[in-house]
């Protein structure tokens, strides 16, 4: 016990460390309306001057209870629910609740839907990891990044515009497969935007990887350990950056990856920097999915023979992809009617967002703003 | 490794496994020792979730879980539990730190209460809620009238 | 009377230094209207290149292209409701943002547009540019202060400590260029600014290229300084809006904050300026001993006219491409008319005694223009510098470099 109280802020515990001038604590408070913050996330803050001696973050803003909406709408209805979670990637959230109401069903959505999957979520994590470069990067100080990303961005939403009609919370698959058929100029228009995007992705790092302010300010900054980050159930870029070469599109794949080759980067130190590194590999990993899945999506059915009514068979099943964010589960609870018992959403911002108190403490205010950017949390997803 | 836990413990433990996932099901009295054991023998070394479901016509309400993954096995395992209303369990945030928020999410949405949890309150809802949402009991479009009367100064939500 | 106007005239001196106080009083508004109206030009300049490289196109609405914006926002800040912070104290607050501005345009007085064309020529000028420049510091301080809430208290606290810091590496930098000046026949240097123009004519070399590279050191830690000194990005963390102190000026709106920023803007100008006269020639033409002789003279002395007749055909290109609908209209006739004052100046600069008298002028403005739009790129493209790395670099990096190239300066210059 003594070993873990280490990852608990100061705060929650009620401690106060044993200054000889308490009145040099301040504390102050990053409130729920900030810029810098990605959503309504409130933290409270106990300096030391400038340094950070604990924070407690206080979320439950966007709190819209989905879970209970879950076992009110049946199966299918829930679907859409799914992508408000994590507004950023939606179509990720979409296909780890997919996938997981098809392992109840014990059913498999034919190879082509697989592929179809695969290729729109690899366009998805592109954009989310290029949206959080840009918001990351403004919140360093660096303002053009921002556009640069959101231009780059559009192709992508407007591929997924194409395919489904909807940009934001695109509702891209359905329980057996996919609804929609690739639109004609599908796979042309994937592999212009991969062509278009690969020297996109090198001027973002001509802009930030070596200039010495970026470096100073994400060097050694939100420096977290490979077994603290275990410990503390981090996954994702994070949790690669820190060490731990672990991606759940490899240790336990889901869709087509095990036919893909791709490589998980992974970081050493655990600090912003690696996180900022790590990620930008990722992209270009995902080009190289997204290349390879195109050229080999096969023809075929691309839904699978599910009943118009869909009634899961008694049990549970936990079912997890890699988000990109981290891992995303789905545990759901069925009891046999047309509604599920439960589902239960595991988010993968909710536990990243449980290092913060441990990445930022001992650090300078400053920080504390590149340690969230860092993390890329979505308040939606921690909230549900 | 299950053939091992079921010689020790016998009848307080159940080992099923459903569509290819494994889940023990375990008494309540030997929840903090096969956690631990799970942790530090079996290598089961990251929490993936701790989560709760209710059951109201049964006599053990709530189910809780807690779904865990071995790095080295590459494995992953559920643990459940059956508990009655009012009973509370022994925190695992001594065996895993990550288990703090998910523990307050039990708490928040279910009212379970875990013993030793370094600071259980209300996290997703305000401090000051009545109720516990996630319970069948609780209807989909109830809310504490009372909290949002004080609070936002409204009549209700709705 | 007339005597005292005309005599003026002929003599080849700065007002100041001939005593006439009716000339400088002339030449203070002059240099006040074109101060402002470089500031006006300067927001315009800043929101659209910065937009530019930001993949987006800027104000475009308010005039064509947006270049009524200016006055629009102008417009508004003063029509703006003067909020006062209950617990503040006024006479304090009120004089804040006047002490900014005053220190900032106080400093014209001895900046040199030409070898007669400043409002005087003191013979410690750059040491008076520099000692009123810091009087800024203190208008900060008093803003940060009289808001009377602990954020811009921290942030007025940060900003004066940051310019107090950059100050010392400027000063060091501006004392290499004035070793410079005395590298000549008699051994004797000058403070006045006209005198280091004019020691750089003499020694047919502008100081930055002097025995290279350690005039261009001290000119790179001034700028780098005076980018600090101004509070502008990278070294912005006082007034940026993403961290949790909004900075000293958050408490103020309407006038007093356009006050603030017409400072600001005025500031760096000055800078710039300090940092054309000591280093890159003041108002003397590129290239005098290379380039020389009759026709590279002419051929330089038509660059204020092919100036501005650039500008009046990318603007004339502009209403080309101005779309043809009815909503534009206004918008294309003024855009034309704008192109069209701009190839009159660009004519009218034609004239042989006109580009006599603007040359110097022309010169001088073009090179501040310069370190203006390189303000505006590192605004662009830096992040952040966190406040305890930009103290570091302004006392552990610049200090001694700056320190370096001035003993360098030295040891090189006895040599």
């Amino acid at each position: 016990m003594s070993d873990a109280t280490k990852y608990i802020s100061h705060l929650e515990l009620g401690e106060r460390d044993e200054t000889f001038l308490d009145s040099n604590e301040l504390i102050i408070n990053m409130g729920p309306q900030h810029p810098a913050t990605h959503g309504v996330l409130r933290v409270i803050l106990k300096l030391d001057g400038e340094k950070v001696l604990g924070t407690e973050c206080v979320i439950g803003y966007l709190h819209r209870g989905v879970e209970k909406i879950a076992e009110n709408r049946t199966y299918a209805m829930f679907n859409p629910y799914v992508d408000r979670m994590d507004y950023v990637a939606a179509v990720s959230n979409g296909l780890g609740y997919c996938e997981a109401v098809e392992k109840l069903l014990n059913v498999e959505a034919p190879p082509r839907a697989k592929y179809i999957r695969v290729i729109l979520a690899e366009l998805n994590r592109i954009a989310s990891h290029q949206l959080w470069l840009g918001t990351h990067a403004l919140d360093i100080g660096a303002m053009t990044p921002l556009f640069y990303t959101f231009r780059d961005r559009e192709e992508i939403l407007k591929i997924f515009e194409k395919y489904c009609g909807a940009r934001l919370t695109t509702h891209a698959f359905r329980i057996g497969g996919c609804q929609y058929e690739t639109y004609e100029g599908f796979e042309r228009d994937v592999i212009k935007f991969v062509d278009f995007v690969t020297p996109k992705i090198d001027e973002y790092e001509e802009l930030l990887t070596t200039n010495r302010i970026w470096v100073e300010r994400t060097k050694d900054v939100g420096l977290i350990s490979g077994k603290d980050c275990i410990a503390l159930g981090v996954t994702g870029p994070v949790l690669r950056a820190s060490g731990v070469k672990w991606d759940i599109r490899k240790a336990q794949p889901y869709a087509v990856y095990s036919e893909m080759d791709f490589e998980i980067p992974v970081g050493q130190n655990g600090d912003t920097y690696d996180r900022y590194l790590v990620r930008m590999a990722e992209m270009r990993q995902s080009l190289r999915i997204i290349r390879q899945a195109v050229g080999k999506i096969p023809e075929g059915p691309i839904m699978a023979k599910v009943p118009k009514v869909l009634k899961p068979p008694v049990g549970e099943i936990y079912h997890s992809i890699e988000a990109p964010k981290g891992e995303l589960g789905y545990f759901i609870v069925s009891d046999g009617s047309t509604q599920p018992y439960r589902v239960r959403v595991r988010p993968p911002s909710f536990v990243n967002l449980q290092a913060l108190d441990l990445m930022v403490r001992g650090a300078l205010v400053a920080d504390v703003i590149a340690v969230i950017g860092t993390l890329d949390i979505v308040l939606g997803e921690v909230d549900r | 490794m299950v053939a091992k836990l079921k010689g020790q413990y016998g009848s307080g433990l159940e080992a099923l496994s459903y569509l290819g996932q494994n889940y023990l099901v375990a008494d309540r009295s030997l929840i903090p020792e096969i956690l631990q054991i799970l942790r530090d023998e079996e290598q089961f070394d990251y929490c993936v979730d701790v989560t709760a479901v209710h059951y109201p016509e049964r006599p053990k309400q709530f189910e809780v879980f807690w779904i865990l993954y071995s790095f080295e096995r590459n494995e992953r395992i559920r643990v459940k539990t059956g508990i009655s209303d009012g009973e509370s369990l022994p925190s695992s945030v001594g065996l895993w730190p990550t288990a703090n928020w998910l523990e307050r999410e039990v708490f928040d949405m279910f009212g379970i209460k875990f013993d030793g949890h370094p600071d259980l309150k209300r996290i997703l809802l305000p401090d000051g809620w009545k109720g516990y949402p996630l319970r069948k009991d609780y209807g989909i479009i109830q809310q504490d009238n009372e909290w949002v009367q004080i609070n936002l100064g409204i009549e209700s939500g709705q | 009377m007339l005597d005292y106007i005309t005599s003026y005239l002929h003599s080849d001196l700065t007002p100041g230094q001939a005593g006439n106080m009716l000339w400088a009083t002339v030449y203070i508004l002059i240099v006040f209207a074109g101060i402002s109206l470089a500031v006006v030009a300067m927001n315009w300049l800043e929101r659209k290149a910065l937009a530019h490289m930001q993949v987006r196109l800027g104000p475009m609405r308010v005039g064509p292209h947006g270049l009524l914006q200016p006055i629009a926002d102008a417009v508004k800040l003063l029509i703006k409701e003067d909020i006062i912070p209950s617990e503040a104290d006024k006479l304090v607050f009120w004089i804040a943002p006047l002490m900014v501005v005053t220190a900032a345009f106080t400093t014209y007085i001895v900046v040199p547009f030409g070898p007669t064309h400043a409002i005087t020529d003191m013979n410690i000028g750059i040491l008076f540019m520099l000692g009123v420049s810091s009087l800024g510091v203190l208008g900060i301080v008093m803003a940060g202060w009289a808001s009377n809430s602990h954020y811009p208290l921290i942030g007025g606290l940060r900003s004066s400590a940051q310019m107090v810091s950059y100050e010392v590496a400027m000063g060091l930098a501006v004392v290499s260029a004035v070793l410079m000046t005395s590298m000549n026949a008699t051994g004797i240097g000058t403070l006045s600014m006209i005198g280091i123009v004019n020691a750089q004519k003499d020694q047919g070399i502008w100081f930055a290229f002097k025995y290279f590279p350690l005039g261009f050191i001290a000119l790179a830690v001034f700028g780098v300084a005076m980018v600090a000194e101004t509070n502008r990005a990278p070294f912005d963390l006082p007034e940026a809006e993403s961290e949790l102190t909004a900075g000293f000026h958050t408490e103020y709106s309407g006038l007093r904050w356009s006050l603030f920023m017409l400072g600001e803007y005025a500031a760096m100008i000055a800078v710039s300026s300090v940092a054309v006269t000591l280093w890159l020639g003041g108002w003397l033409r590129p290239f005098p001993n290379w380039l020389s002789g009759q026709p590279w003279d002419l051929i330089f002395s038509l660059f204020p006219a092919a100036t501005f007749l650039v500008l009046a055909a990318i603007a004339a290109l502009g209403v080309l491409r101005m779309p043809k609908h009815a909503y534009f209209r206004v918008q294309t006739i003024g855009l034309a008319g704008f192109a069209g004052v701009l190839g009159l100046i660009g004519l009218v600069l034609l004239i042989p005694p006109v580009r006599d008298r603007v040359e110097d002028i022309y010169w001088f403005v073009i090179k501040v223009a310069a370190f203006m739009y390189l303000y505006i790129w590192y605004r662009a493209t830096f992040p952040r510098y966190r406040f305890d790395q930009l103290m570091k670099v302004g006392w552990k990096v610049l200090l001694p470099v700056a320190l370096g190239a001035l003993i360098a300066t030295a040891v090189v210059g006895v040599l």
